[in-house]
């Protein structure tokens, strides 16, 4: 052959990867044909023609400060709209002097969230599961207040960005545990159970999430007793919790079905129980295998608390309509929803990228 | 069949079915305590089904399975008992990915036997010595290789303190030259005098390690025989040609 003819080969080098300076790059990517530089000067116009305007728009001819839209300059964002009123984008319409409360409890959380991010801390399961159930009520007294001489507020009076993460921490805290449970239930061999977790779970990821508030919000209270009342909050709490439930079900069963047949039976042979299999053998790699997609419900949960809106509640986006609806500032739809919107966005983002740091650390080292 | 003990396992009459599909035809098997028990057979022929009855893996429709005297039912406190008192191997090793050899080691004898972890890890270092791989207690799995994962799996089976000892195919997914140091633990624990019951085809362990051989097919114990008739006079025409398919390559 002729391979072993040629006797020993000098050793290959790797390809020397290429450097391109900033002229040459452009030249390949950008300018290498008449059309692709035809493209590039198209696309560069379209571009001068939305952003340009828009920067002006936006940052140079906009107005950051002022008591209304008179102060604002006809040409550019009214941004006075936003930091004039910042307090009750975030707190809705919170008194203002107790908004602290919610801040404290925020920070508490941070505080009491702290030990789950040191690496040498064996309990952290038990512990979060602790705070899933601990916490809620500390801050709902911090919240809502009327004991311990803090002045009783309302739910109606909860609004803003505060009320967009407490429903949105409330769904995805009771989310994943209940879907857990339900995608095991439907992979029972108990025929009721599994019938009972089918059913839920397709009837509720069957139906809009705004029809479930409706019904939450409109019906409900007519199958309850006269006088009896559950609180509005509430009622849109445990709609929006049910329905991430169900959507997380789906994505922890994809998980569980692809961990191998294998794994069950080396940790059944062991004398491990259902439960113990399950917490110690197959939950940890089916969740860790679906992290995307329990990510993608979390921000797609966090994104659909703006329907509350339409039962009469005041979340971010609520707010920033309800604000706009001020006759000192009518007329700035554009500054607010974009406001909004952008708030919407920062957390989002910032629970992607937290998701790929977190897939990051737990695949080191585990696999080649 | 020397120096035979108490019976650690009986089958008696048992018979399976997947479906329509009659597995095992009515298998009678006594393993006595301290017994090594090979069970070779043609690819089909119930013998890894036969094994996994005996922890439970597996259900039976008809007859009786007893292990270390208690019976073989659908009840889970008794399948648990049972699991405490039964290691198993498998083919694919079946390691835990997530967790390193040593949690691996250590998940069941802290969680089933409720043994403290420092005892635990103490016990897997001992076991993980004896299977010749101290040194790799934290590493994952998947950073081993193919025989160092089955060492794992021994030492992990080892480690709940079983009384007997089930290998399904131990060696079947190795590649040829790993073969061996798996076998030379499986050769260990034997002189150790644990109760084994080996489903293999490695042929040169049977002889030197097996009290007895129970050759298998459609279901049903064709031949039980020591090493040293089962391989010079099987009587059975079955197994004369399958011990010539499996020793003439």
């Amino acid at each position: 052959m002729a391979v072993a003819e040629r006797g020993r080969s000098p050793a290959l080098l790797p390809p020397v990867s290429e450097r391109l300076g900033p002229l040459a790059w452009l030249k390949r990517n950008l300018f290498s044909t008449w059309y692709n530089s035809l493209l590039t000067i198209l696309v560069g116009y379209l571009l001068y023609v939305v952003l340009v305007p828009f920067f002006e728009w936006a940052i140079l001819n906009a107005t950051f400060f002022g008591d209304s839209k008179e102060a604002c300059d006809f040409d550019g964002a009214c941004w006075a709209l936003i930091t004039s009123r910042l307090g009750q984008y975030l707190y809705g319409l919170y008194p203002v002097a107790e908004r602290w409360r919610v801040n404290a409890a925020f920070l508490l959380l941070i505080l009491a969230m702290v030990p789950l991010f040191l690496p040498r801390f064996r309990h952290r399961l038990l512990y979060a599961c602790g705070l899933v159930f601990l916490y809620p009520p500390v801050a709902y007294l911090f919240f809502a207040g009327g004991v311990f001489g803090l002045p009783f507020v309302e739910t109606a009076q909860w609004g803003g960005l505060f009320l967009t993460l407490v429903i949105a921490g409330v769904g995805i805290t009771a989310s994943l545990p209940i879907g857990v449970l339900l995608a095991l239930g439907r992979r029972s061999e108990m025929p009721v159970i599994r019938a009972l977790c089918v059913v839920f779970i397709e009837v509720i990821r069957g139906v809009p999430l705004v029809t479930i508030l409706f019904m939450a919000s409109v019906m409900l209270p007519l199958f309850l007793p006269p006088g009896v009342t559950i609180d509005k909050l509430l009622r849109a709490l445990i709609g929006v919790a049910l329905f991430a439930s169900a959507y997380m079900a789906e994505v922890v069963r994809g998980g569980l079905q692809g961990i191998p047949k294998g794994q069950y039976e080396a940790a059944m042979a062991l004398g491990l129980g259902y439960w113990q299999m399950m917490g110690y053998v197959v939950l940890p790699q089916a969740l860790r295998m679906v992290i995307p997609g329990i990510v993608n419900t979390f921000i797609g949960l966090f994104k659909d608390t703006a329907l509350v809106t339409i039962i009469g509640l005041y979340d971010l986006l609520g707010m920033s309509r309800f604000i706009i609806q001020d006759p000192k500032w009518l007329g700035l739809a554009a500054e607010s929803y974009l406001f909004a919107g952008f708030g919407f966005w920062v957390f989002c983002f910032a629970m992607s990228r937290y998701s790929m740091y977190v897939e990051k650390v737990l695949s080191a080292g585990e696999r080649r | 069949m020397s120096g035979k003990g108490a019976p650690a396992i009986v089958m008696e009459a048992v018979h399976k079915w997947f479906g329509e599909f009659h597995v095992l035809k009515g298998i009678d098997l006594e393993v006595a305590e301290q017994q090594k028990v090979v069970i070779c057979g043609p690819s089909g022929s119930g013998k890894s089904t036969l094994i996994r009855c005996i922890n439970a893996l597996e259900d039976y429709q008809q007859g009786r399975i007893v292990v270390d005297g208690i019976e073989v039912t659908k009840d889970v406190k008794n399948v648990e008992a049972i699991r405490r008192e039964v290691g198993m191997v498998f083919q694919q090793f079946n390691l835990f990915p997530h967790l390193t050899v040593l949690e691996n080691l250590i998940l069941a004898p802290m969680h089933v036997r409720h043994m403290p972890r420092k005892e635990a890890e103490e016990l897997a270092m001992q076991l993980l010595e004896r299977v010749k791989i101290p040194e790799q207690a934290h590493k994952y799995p998947g950073q081993l290789s193919g025989g160092q994962q089955q060492r794992v799996a021994i030492a992990r089976a080892l480690c709940m303190k079983p009384k007997i000892m089930l290998f399904d195919e131990p060696t079947s997914a190795l590649d040829p030259e790993m073969i061996k140091e798996v076998l030379d633990v499986m050769v260990e624990l034997a002189e150790a005098g644990m109760t084994m019951v080996v489903v293999t085809h490695e042929m040169g362990f049977a002889k030197s390690v097996a009290d007895y051989i129970v050759f298998m097919d459609e279901g049903e114990i064709v031949e039980i025989a020591p090493p040293s008739t089962f391989f010079t006079s099987p009587k059975s025409e079955r197994t004369r040609l399958f011990l010539s398919q499996i020793l003439h390559h």
